[in-house]
């Protein structure tokens, strides 16, 4: 297993620095300037330009990027909050999405679970009939739909909740916001376990475990719930990475300076900035690479299918 | 319920909500099952075999409605002996007192049958960990026992087996195993060999077998092969379209069957002793239950039916004390019409080649 775990590990790690020299070598191509060029000369840029060390060839300047990479050091903005390390900048978006996102996933998946359960325990009754519209229009109704219409009831009419992002009353602030973005994972989940859990409920193993008498919370425990909630994982995971890197709609109406906002201002400001673009693709690719290979893992201590796979692998 | 009787389906009958609309899929079943006997189901896929079981044990799905009938149980409980109808038990009830300890299963598709999450030790030892009164060391001996009564070898070590790591033949023994796990007194196979290959066929057959003598279990037997009847059964009950159609021994079916679709069955089956490699079947196909049959439900495939078919269901009548037929053949006013003399020179041949076994 140990072999198996350093294997997938050091496999993660090649993809992640494959895609970082690509997103490197395709920010350089992308048609823009990383200047605010309206404001500066053509000397002015020229010497930005060297002072960078965009002259340089392109490997020699992804080997200096690397370096200072590996030292936790993103550069400076090229046109974004000029002057300013991008380290600042983004711990404070990323920690803001990273939060909300959090708390969004929590009550997503809890909720979600929970109704998933519920429908499946009452087939065919109006529980379930409930559950599967309220799916429905979680998947349908985009978040920040939802979060007006919280907005709307929650801080105006009854003005209890604040109307926009406030740091210093963070989680109360969150509330709102983590509510109208976890709706769709909600749905999502509470489908998934739904569908698992009645597919379970109808193979002869469940019929087996009764006809030797196992029923009620027993036979949905060790039966039931561990067959139908392994595969969830997977389904989570790329909603975890979507939750976690910021929702641009919802960030933008409530004034949350996250990673979604981010993102925007470096693409759409007065220059295409280089190095924001970069910093955010990385950290999107390796949280993406992260939560996958920690999926992978999991999968495998989970499944017994697997988990004996690997052993024999190693 | 006569002295040796421990089980008896007396007027089952089930039927189905489906968005189609109601299927009737069990019309007024009966069937007997003494104590340390074996009672076999035949009929084609569809008759309505497997149902029957499932609302003996309990595990009807969640849109049947049973209808009307009773099943009575001998149940033997803290040396007291009662009978009970299985219908009337509320689930929870049926789950804790007779499921497993008194009526055990054992399923058709050993590939499914097993939780994939959970090791076949556990499996086993689960409801005897329940119910059983045993402690963890006594259960696991217990299920090491099992293991190797049903002929898993090195038990100690594949009892933390995932069943994945099993061959199909071997987790049919596991399956077996797990419904020994509480000592039962009846044992329902509903076709366990059917999805197994033809050497491990024979091989579970002979277990089961085995097993039935030694621990004096009563054995229902469901197959749609008669060769496998043969082999295991002492009385035989032919289902057609949720409709025990004739009833005997073994003997009496495979000798002396009195109807055309025990016919059927009896000439389709593939024959060891001629070059004739043809295989016959029975034309057509079983009646849809969406709509409820008019006159005898195997009329319209039946090269043999009366006119009264088409209008009435035949009673069962009496040939011997074991042996009966629903078809209107027997009523003392029909044409006097026999089986087929093909099946009949067949029939005569494998007689004489029995009783020269016998000799
Ligand atoms: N849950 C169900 N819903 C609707 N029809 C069913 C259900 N279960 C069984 N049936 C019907 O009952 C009939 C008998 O099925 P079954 O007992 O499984 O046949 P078999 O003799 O092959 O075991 C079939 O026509 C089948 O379609
Ligand atoms: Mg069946």
């Amino acid at each position: 297993m140990a072999k198996y775990i350093v294997k997938r590990v050091g496999l993660a790690l090649i993809t992640l620095l494959i895609i970082v020299f690509l997103l490197f070598v395709m920010v350089r191509i992308m048609p823009g300037n990383p200047f605010p060029s309206e404001r500066m000369s053509a000397e002015q840029i020229a010497n930005k330009r060297i002072e960078m060390g965009l002259d340089k060839p392109v490997l020699v300047q992804f080997r200096d990027y690397m370096v200072k990479l590996l030292q936790g050091d993103f550069g400076k903005g090229t046109s974004l909050y000029y002057g300013a390390p991008i380290k600042t900048v983004l711990s404070t978006c990323v920690q803001n999405s990273f939060r909300i996102g959090g708390l969004a996933i929590l009550i997503g998946t809890a909720v979600g679970l929970l109704l998933g359960i519920t429908a499946a325990l009452n087939r065919g009754r109006f529980l379930d009939g409930f559950c599967t519209v309220f799916s429905i229009v979680g998947v349908c109704v985009p978040s920040y739909v939802f979060l007006i219409f919280l907005q709307y009831y929650f801080s105006y009419k009854i003005p209890y909740f604040p109307y926009f992002f406030d740091a210093n009353r963070f989680l109360f602030s969150s509330i709102l916001p983590a509510l109208s973005l976890s709706l769709f994972t909600m749905s999502t989940v509470a489908r998934f376990t739904r569908n698992e859990m009645v597919e379970v409920m109808d193979s002869d193993y469940v019929r087996l475990a009764e006809s030797k008498g196992i029923y009620g919370p027993r036979l949905i425990r060790r039966h039931v719930l561990r067959n139908a909630l392994i595969p969830i994982v997977t389904v989570l995971a790329p909603l975890i990475v979507d939750l976690l890197t910021g929702a641009l709609v919802v960030e933008k109406i409530y004034g949350i300076n996250g990673i979604g906002k981010l993102m925007v201002d470096a693409i759409s400001g007065e220059g295409v900035d280089y190095n924001y673009v970069l910093a955010l693709g990385i950290l999107y690719s390796a949280l993406y690479i992260g939560i996958m290979l920690a999926v992978d893992l999991l999968y495998g201590i989970l499944d017994p299918r697997i988990r004996v796979a690997a052993k024999g692998d190693a | 319920m006569n002295e040796k009787a421990i089980l008896e389906l007396k007027d089952l009958d089930v039927s189905f909500r489906t968005n189609a609309g109601v299927i009737h899929a069990i019309r007024g079943v009966n069937l007997d099952l003494q104590k340390g006997e074996t009672v076999a189901i035949v009929g084609e896929s569809g008759s309505g075999k497997s149902v029957t079981m499932k609302a003996v044990t309990g595990l009807l799905d969640e849109n049947a409605t049973v209808n009307r009938g009773q099943i009575h149980y001998r149940l033997a409980e803290n040396g007291k002996e009662e009978i009970v109808d299985l219908l009337k038990l509320p689930k929870k009830e049926l789950r804790r007192r007779i499921n497993g300890r008194h009526i055990a299963m054992v399923f058709q598709d050993p590939m499914t049958s097993l939780d994939p999450t959970m090791p076949v030790g556990k499996q086993i030892m689960e409801s005897m960990l329940l119910y059983g009164g045993r402690s963890r060391e006594e259960a696991k001996a217990r299920a090491l026992e099992l293991m190797n009564l049903v002929g898993i070898s090195d038990a100690e070590h594949r009892m933390k087996y995932y069943p994945h790591q099993f061959s199909g033949g071997m987790r049919q023994r596991v399956v077996i195993a797990i419904a020994l796990s509480g000592d039962p007194d009846i044992l329902i196979c509903d076709e366990p060999t059917t999805a197994l290959d033809v050497t491990i066929q024979a091989k579970i057959l002979e277990l089961i077998k085995d097993i039935q003598k030694r621990m004096g279990l009563s054995v229902i037997y469901i197959t749609h092969d008669l060769g496998v009847v043969a082999k295991v059964a002492d009385y035989v009950n032919v289902m057609y379209a949720g409709k025990i159609v004739e009833v005997g021994n073994v003997n009496e079916i495979f000798y002396d069957p009195r109807h055309p679709y025990t016919w059927g069955l009896l000439t389709a089956m593939p024959d060891m002793d001629t070059d004739d490699d043809r295989l016959y079947s029975i034309p057509g196909s079983p009646p849809n239950l969406l709509h409820e049959p008019k006159g005898d439900a195997f009329a319209p495939r039946n090269a043999f039916a009366l006119a009264i078919d088409e209008k009435a269901e035949p009673p069962l009548f009496k040939i011997s004390d074991t042996h009966y037929a629903a078809t209107w053949l027997l009523h003392p006013d029909a044409p006097k019409i026999e089986m087929p003399p093909e099946l009949q020179a067949r029939l005569e041949r494998e007689r004489k080649e029995a009783a020269k076994y016998l000799a």
